[in-house]
């Protein structure tokens, strides 16, 4: 049945976008699903207990797993699911001890509160030597392992130097579905917080008071200004609030005045944990979120392309620049699929 | 220069306190064993509570199952105490009690139960251990966060200067850092880094008072030390200890008398040293560890307690610890230790080790100062330790260290000691646990609601109110019949839950060596084969602290190449099985030394069964008796690795193949 799935999805590779819509209108049932179509299925239907296996399949690296990756993803495109994947999207990076972790504890204690579910992905630096990663921040977020509104993995961010893990996209895509929040947790600043904003629709950059490097990354440029600021350990008083008014003031002078730097006291008595959320979700809502969700499967698409094609693929298409600007002429609610689809069209044939 | 004969004492000295670390089950047995020991010669009391106790549960927790009343006895609430202590004259008994998270609530039982004997406080002798740091670096019964542990530090040790002015409140821990990897200069720096957080907090809560108590304070500040096999090194240690610690006295925190200034310590020798291969040897290792704290007059132990030689298979029988106490005697008593003056003045052996080993420690002081000193630098102290211990495994699995029995001269006769039909350890009583839930239960049917309800409000609104003492409030609390449980619960809903840092993700892997590089061949193969990388869970369930077993293999399964994901300590089998899941890992690694293995791992394979993924291997490590293999086979485990699976390459082999064999790949012969 596999096999039947595969040619008609060859067949429709050659197809244009249009012809392709018509395909998708049969009724699903009508097709013996594939093992990522059903993953796929029941993460639409909302269905949590469907992530963990989703995500080992998105994990796997083998053709087998890639073709029925296409169909897990296909399976929750705009066009499946009638819009967007109805997830707030937050990344959340920041230097290493800064309390990212305590942060989460704390935010997620507040959504499972107002019984939103939510997916964590922590996404943890690889070991260069052996390929190995060690992962430990799952037991920093404390949450009752009986919740079933909860789901936590993570990740290791394999050959990205500080970014996201290649599978972190296509999981962020999966989850966002059928989950109410969905969350990217990565280490680092500089290349970390670039990568997540091209997946997130709210990136929270943490920093602790008194420490510049995110200050001096900031006002050189080397760092986008991000959606919300979070100042963390506020209960050190006098030297939170100067970072906080450090930040404000960096901000000015870069055009981002009205951007919200929450200062947070993430261990009991806690502060600023309910600001911070507002701020978060305040955001979600002036954003122009088809055109961001857009952005972040383009992104998506080209990460995929250049993984699979390398240098050569690049080069093919002009050059990185030139695929994302193809890409950005595709419909806006083009699948991830449909835009790889756009880039593999413009290799060269065999 | 020296006259005739001066070597030689007027009048030898008095022999150290010894003791015994003993308690097991409940106070009534517990109380029966330390009068019997007190009965063989044992001059002072040393209890041991079980880890419920120690992390502030009580018996009918879920977190406590399988430990209660297996490595200490399990005190819930005063009548305990008073049970563990009847027949006791508390006037002038001397107790240490091994004690840290919750040690202001056992202080406090055990002032209440000197009351009801009619003793006073402030005649009451012992040392509560309520050595915090230490928790979070190597033994793990921590309980609260490190500010509000500081504080319930500071509390027992300005209340105690007050009321209870023979008590020794804080007995600052460099034993557990040994244990957990700690070369000397590390035990000397990180054991005087963590006095120096204590103090000062409490020099900044006695506030105009610090002046002139600062020097009492200084002086009730006692050290637990550790010493390990390399004797002379160690003597020297703790020669450069007692030095440091008076030029910190002095220069520091101004005190003046220099008895206030002495370096007073405990010690209880190297257990991480003891083999569970050829277990007899460790006697040796013992007798000669004792040698390192007692050969010296200038740096003698005051109070001794002596492992039993069968600590890495078990826990020990009575005969056992009686054998080990034996051994004290026979060093106090037969020998002519006592009767000179100190043998090493003017060694230059000993003079250049301690030197250099003083010029090590204060690079290290300075390192932990620059970090804001020791409660700010926990993370950079457990991994340096944590990368000690890597080392000193590196040199075992070499053959640069050699450890007889263990890595050299490993063929031999099989001991007679491991021969008896209890396989040469104690077994606790399963049903003491079940007593236990019934028995606090019924105390607290029994109890006056209203009395205790106010007692636990006080406390409540005590500790969110950072400028009072909780010591008043946990003595009434103890009055009312508050249960251990219910008073550390009041103090985490007020000071919040805490994880202490693994130490495990800040390593560069590890060089080459070609056993190494094979076993990351066969881990890439299999991930190849896989289709994603080998994801190993390492769990720790329950309540066991001792965690260096799981660091070191989840650090070298990193550096094979898995994936690893690691949690720390303290897991309820619930959380392993939804991690498990959640993770999507093909092999759960579970590690136990407590002895609790035989409730708590069936409840995590039960647990994985209910989780959805029933199908996954699971391996175990720790100490874990020959008897009780057969039984966790049935329960399903897959494998089982032990003190004598030192060799960490081989054991993750063999884990690869296990996996392996599971997923039906079939790996390239190596």
């Amino acid at each position: 049945m596999t096999g039947s799935v595969t040619r008609s999805m060859t067949r429709s590779m050659t197809r244009s976008m249009t012809e392709r819509a018509e395909v998708d209108e049969r009724p699903a049932q009508s097709l013996p699903a594939s093992p990522g179509a059903a993953l796929g299925a029941r993460l639409a239907r909302g269905e949590l207990s469907a992530a963990a296996a989703a995500l080992n399949l998105l994990e796997t690296d083998t053709a087998e797993a890639r073709r029925e990756a296409v169909q897990l993803l296909d399976a929750v495109s705009v066009e499946a699911l009638g819009h967007e994947p109805a997830a707030h999207i937050i990344g959340v990076t920041g230097p290493p001890g800064v309390g990212k972790s305590t942060l989460l504890c704390a935010l997620l204690a507040r959504w499972r509160a107002a019984e939103r579910s939510v997916a964590i992905i922590a996404v943890d630096p690889s070991s260069r030597r052996s390929g190995g990663a060690l992962l430990g921040d799952r037991a920093r977020i404390l949450h009752d392992p009986a919740d079933g509104g909860v789901f936590i993995r993570s990740m290791a961010a394999g050959e990205q130097l500080g970014g996201v893990a290649p599978a972190t996209r296509a999981a962020v895509a999966a989850l966002s579905a059928c989950f109410d929040v969905v969350v990217v947790e990565t280490v680092g600043v500089g290349q970390s917080e670039t990568d997540v904003a091209e997946l997130a629709d709210t990136v929270a950059v943490v920093v602790q008071p008194g420490s510049g490097d995110v200050l001096q990354f900031l006002k050189a440029g080397i760092m986008e200004i991000p959606d919300v600021l979070v100042v963390t350990k506020a209960d050190l008083g006098a030297l939170a609030l100067r970072a906080q008014a450090d930040l404000h003031a960096a901000l000015r002078a870069l055009g981002g005045a009205g951007r919200p730097v929450i200062s947070v006291c993430a261990i009991p008595p806690t502060q600023g944990i309910e600001q911070l959320a507002e701020a978060l979700e305040q955001h979600r809502r002036t954003l122009a979120l088809p055109a961001r969700r857009a952005a972040a499967r383009r992104a998506h698409a080209l990460a995929d392309f250049a993984a699979e094609h390398g240098q050569r693929g690049l080069r093919a298409l002009g050059g990185r620049r030139a695929g994302a600007t193809w890409l950005e002429r595709q419909p806006q609610q083009a699948s991830l699929t449909q835009l790889r689809r756009a880039l593999e069209e413009r290799l060269p044939h065999p | 220069m020296t006259a005739p004969g001066s070597w030689r004492l007027p009048e030898a000295d008095r022999p150290w306190l010894m003791r015994t670390y003993a308690g097991h089950s409940d106070a009534r047995r517990s109380n029966e064993l330390y009068r019997a020991n007190l009965q063989r010669g044992q001059t002072g009391l040393s209890v041991a509570f079980d880890l419920p106790t120690q992390t502030g549960y009580d018996p009918d927790h879920e977190l406590a199952r399988g430990e209660v009343g297996k490595v200490g006895v399990s005190i819930a609430h005063r009548g305990d105490m008073a049970t563990l202590l009847d027949g006791i004259p508390l006037q002038s008994m001397n107790t240490s009690m091994t004690i840290n998270a919750t040690a202001a609530w056992l202080l406090a039982l055990y002032i209440v139960t000197a009351e009801s004997q009619g003793v006073e406080q402030s005649q009451l002798q012992g040392t509560t251990q309520n050595d915090i740091l230490k928790e979070y670096l190597s033994r793990g019964t921590y309980a609260f966060p490190p500010a509000p542990s500081m504080r319930l530090i500071a509390d027992t040790i300005a209340y105690t200067v007050m009321h209870v002015p023979h008590w020794n409140p804080i007995n600052i821990c460099s034993y557990h850092l040994q244990e957990a990897g700690a070369t000397p200069a590390q035990e000397i720096a990180y054991a005087l880094s963590n006095a120096m957080a204590v103090l000062d907090t409490v020099r900044q809560r006695l506030g105009e008072d610090a002046e002139a108590l600062m020097g009492e304070v200084f002086g009730r500040v006692s050290f637990f030390v550790n010493a390990g096999v390399r004797f002379i090194e160690e003597h020297a240690k703790l020669r450069a200890m007692a030095a440091l610690w008076d030029e910190l006295g002095r220069e520091r925190y101004g005190v003046h008398d220099a008895r206030q200034r002495r370096f007073r310590y405990g010690v209880q020798v190297n257990s991480l040293g003891l083999t569970e291969a050829q277990p007899e040897n460790n006697v040796h290792r013992i007798a000669l560890e004792a040698l390192a704290v007692t050969l010296g007059r200038d740096a003698r132990a005051r109070a001794i307690q002596l492992p039993a030689w069968n600590e890495a298979l078990g826990l020990p029988r009575p005969w056992d610890q009686q054998w080990s106490l034996r051994l004290q005697q026979i060093l106090a008593f037969e020998t002519d230790l006592l009767e000179y003056g100190d043998i090493f003045e003017g060694s230059v052996v000993i003079e250049g080790l301690v030197s250099e080993l003083t010029q090590q420690a204060r690079a290290e002081l300075e390192r932990v100062a620059q970090l804001g000193g020791a409660v700010e630098a926990v993370d950079y102290m457990k991994a340096s330790l944590v990368q000690s211990q890597r080392e000193r495994l590196r040199r075992i699995e070499s053959g640069e260290l050699t450890v007889v029995g263990l890595n050299r001269f490993t063929e031999g006769e099989p001991s007679p000691l491991t021969a008896g039909a209890d396989g040469g350890i104690l077994k606790v009583d399963p049903e003491v646990e079940s007593q236990r839930k019934v028995e606090v239960e019924a105390w607290r049917a029994a109890r006056d609601p209203d009395a205790v309800a106010t007692a636990l409000a006080e406390l409540a609104r005590v500790a969110r109110t950072p400028d009072e003492n909780v010591m008043p409030a946990s003595i009434a609390a103890a009055r009312a019949g508050v249960t251990t449980g219910e008073w550390a619960q009041t103090l985490r809903a007020a000071f919040g839950e805490y994880r202490a840092p693994t130490g495990v993700t800040d390593f560069p892997a590890e060089q080459s060596s070609q056993r190494l590089d094979q076993l990351r061949e066969q881990v890439q193969e299999l991930s190849s084969a896989l289709g994603r990388r080998l994801k190993l869970l390492v769990g720790k369930p329950g309540l066991d602290g001792h965690s260096n077993g799981a660091e070191q293999i989840a650090v070298r399964a990193r550096d094979a190449g898995f994936d690893v994901v690691y949690e720390g300590i303290r897991l309820t089998p619930a959380q392993i099985a939804s991690a498990a899941a959640q993770e999507g890992v093909h092999v759960v690694g579970l590690s136990i030394l407590s002895g609790s293995h035989g409730a708590l791992i069936p409840a995590v394979i039960a647990a994985l069964r209910e989780a959805g993924v029933g199908e996954l291997p699971v391996v175990v490590g720790g100490i874990i008796p020959e008897a009780d293999l057969v039984a966790l086979r049935e329960a399903g485990v897959a494998a089982v690795y032990t003190p004598k699976d030192w060799d960490l390459n081989a054991t993750l082999a063999d884990i690869v193949r296990l996996v392996a064999a599971r997923h039906g790949v079939e790996l390239a012969a190596r």
